[in-house]
């Protein structure tokens, strides 16, 4: 249901967009207006979001560790998964923003397909009352995590590549990239190799949630959305790129008449690419709003950015302020004579 | 933890990031526009009509190529009726005699490197380098 849902919403914006791009007096509102709305949502969104974050006070260190703390000096401590240092933290952070490490950790449950033998001992000494049964195992499970970093650093890519459409003239480090890319020299257009890592990874990313029926159970609306948004993006663009021709020239014209504030839509920019526009302008506006702003949020997780220090030093609250306390020498001396009267024992006589 | 300082920092490098462009272009004194392509003067028409050679001209060619490479048919019918050769260096360039100032030029502008001028010539350009 959730799957089907999203999958209409993101249909309605491609048809949106087409009509946008087909009827003459909408092609600037969907060429211009929109494009730029959603990158000033985009940013200021994401600055007022980072903002709060920012002001949340985190009183105390919460970091998820997976190793060995420091302690003893003869105790082997392990400075990534439990840094104690700045410099640990920010090769734990590293390894979680670039290569996505905590991913990288994940394992399935899933009940054994076979019964535990019902007789004898079987190979990993099960107690005799659980003979006969099945067993739940944790397996590793990698391809999350490699469709995942598949999809990030090839997007990122992509990103990069875009340069070309907005910049004039294009820098050379975008030519090598695409080069790099295109290194196969597959058909004309050259084949990008991203642009194949997308697609397959999106369609496992996709894949996961509707034919697992534990994970699909789990699935939000938001999550089709987000992957069924990124899918009409990534497939608008390839299209484009290589089945039906856009006039690039003329969408150049129109990109770099957005980042020169004198936005003009020339004519033969085809209704196509005002769908590929205005999917990556959804994109950007539901950004600061959606789980996709994990993008600035893995970054100030406290239970990943902060050293694991809690009993190595003294973390004092840094907005305590000076409490008033009344010492019980100061409350023997307010009442010494009264004491004294009863026969009560005195700290000080 | 006083680290908003760092997030601010980061917040701005961020949105320098993001519109790196716009600045870049202002520093640039980009303006918006299309390339400034040399047309043929002496022909009117190219093999296609301009619409289709302009966004698909890649195809075209690789069209051709099939054609001589695979099925060595040297000759082509445009759907005017003209017969023409098939020809990179020869048919293409013959009327774009200004390789740089026509192919190139738009390429540039578009951040494409064909790679098909490893092996194929531009006339033009050989017979300048050849005193
Ligand atoms: C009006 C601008 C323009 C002109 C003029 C032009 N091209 Fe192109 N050409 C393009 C664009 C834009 C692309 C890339 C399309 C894309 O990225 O999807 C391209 C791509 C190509 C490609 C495919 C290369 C690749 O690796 O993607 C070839 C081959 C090519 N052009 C050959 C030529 C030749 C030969 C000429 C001169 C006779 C020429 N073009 C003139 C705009 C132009
Ligand atoms: C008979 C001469 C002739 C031949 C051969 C020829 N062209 Fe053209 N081409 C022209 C003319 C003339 C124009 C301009 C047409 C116009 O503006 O209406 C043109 C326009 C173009 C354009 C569009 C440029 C623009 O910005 O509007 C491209 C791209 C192009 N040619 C590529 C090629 C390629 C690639 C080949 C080889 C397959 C080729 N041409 C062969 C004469 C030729
Ligand atoms: C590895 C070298 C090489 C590269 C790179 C290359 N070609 Fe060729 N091409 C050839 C050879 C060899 C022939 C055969 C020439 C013949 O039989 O006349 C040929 C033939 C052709 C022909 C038909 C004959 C002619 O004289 O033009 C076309 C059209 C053509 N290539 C287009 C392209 C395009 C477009 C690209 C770039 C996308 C490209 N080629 C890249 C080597 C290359």
């Amino acid at each position: 249901m959730n799957a089907l849902l999203s999958l209409v919403a993101v249909s309605i914006l491609v048809a949106l967009a087409w009509v946008g791009g087909s009827v003459a007096s909408l092609r600037s509102v969907f060429g211009i207006v929109v494009p730029a709305a959603a990158v000033a949502i985009f940013v200021v969104g994401l600055a007022a979001r980072v903002t709060r974050w920012a002001l949340t006070p985190v009183p105390f260190r919460i970091p998820t560790t997976c190793g060995q703390q420091r302690t003893l000096p003869w105790i082997k401590a392990s400075w990534i998964e439990s840094p104690w240092t700045r410099a640990g933290v920010v090769v734990r952070m590293a390894l979680e923003v670039l290569l996505f490490r905590s991913l990288f950790r994940n394992t399935q449950a899933a009940m054994t397909a076979e019964p535990i033998p019902a007789a004898g001992q079987d190979a990993h000494g099960a107690a005799p009352a659980a003979r006969g049964l099945r067993r739940l195992v944790y397996g590793e499970e990698k391809w999350l995590w490699l469709a995942a970093l598949a999809f990030h650093w090839s997007f990122l890519v992509v990103l990069l590549r875009h340069l070309r459409f907005v910049v004039e003239p294009p820098p050379a480090w975008v030519d090598a990239i695409a080069a790099v890319d295109g290194f196969f020299q597959v058909g004309v257009p050259v084949l990008y190799m991203t642009d194949v890592l997308l697609l397959a990874a999106l369609g496992y990313l996709l894949l996961r949630r509707l034919v697992d029926a534990r994970i699909r159970y789990l699935s939000l609306l938001q999550d089709y959305f987000a992957l069924y948004l990124l899918i009409g993006l990534v497939g608008s663009g390839v299209l484009m790129r290589y089945f039906v021709r856009p006039d690039v020239v003329a969408i150049k014209e129109l990109a770099l008449g957005l980042v020169t504030f004198a936005p003009v839509v020339p004519a033969t920019v085809s209704p196509f690419f005002f769908v590929h526009l205005t999917l990556v302008s959804v994109l950007l506006a539901y950004f600061p709003f959606s789980k996709l702003v994990h993008m600035a949020g893995v970054f100030l997780s406290p239970t990943r950015n902060l050293a694991n220090t809690n009993r190595m030093r003294r973390h004092v609250n840094p907005w305590n302020y000076p409490v008033k306390v009344h010492t019980y020498e100061e409350w023997e001396d307010e009442f010494r004579d009264k004491i004294k009267a009863a026969g009560l024992p005195l700290e000080k006589a | 933890m006083r680290d908003r300082y760092v997030i601010l920092a980061a917040l701005v490098l961020f949105f320098v990031l993001v519109t790196a462009p716009v600045w870049y272009a202002r520093a640039a004194g980009e303006k918006a526009g299309g390339p400034d392509v040399k047309l043929p003067t002496q022909e009117k028409a190219c093999v296609m009509p301009v619409d289709y050679m302009r966004t698909s001209h890649m195809d075209l060619l690789i069209s051709w190529r099939e054609r001589v490479v695979r099925e060595n048919i040297r000759t082509w019918t445009a759907p005017d009726g003209t017969v023409y050769t098939v020809s990179l260096s020869g048919t293409c360039l013959k009327c774009h005699t200004n390789k740089a100032e026509f192919c190139d030029r738009c390429h540039d502008y578009a951040g494409v490197t064909p790679y098909c001028w490893d092996c194929h010539v531009d006339p033009a350009a050989i017979a300048r380098s050849r005193p």
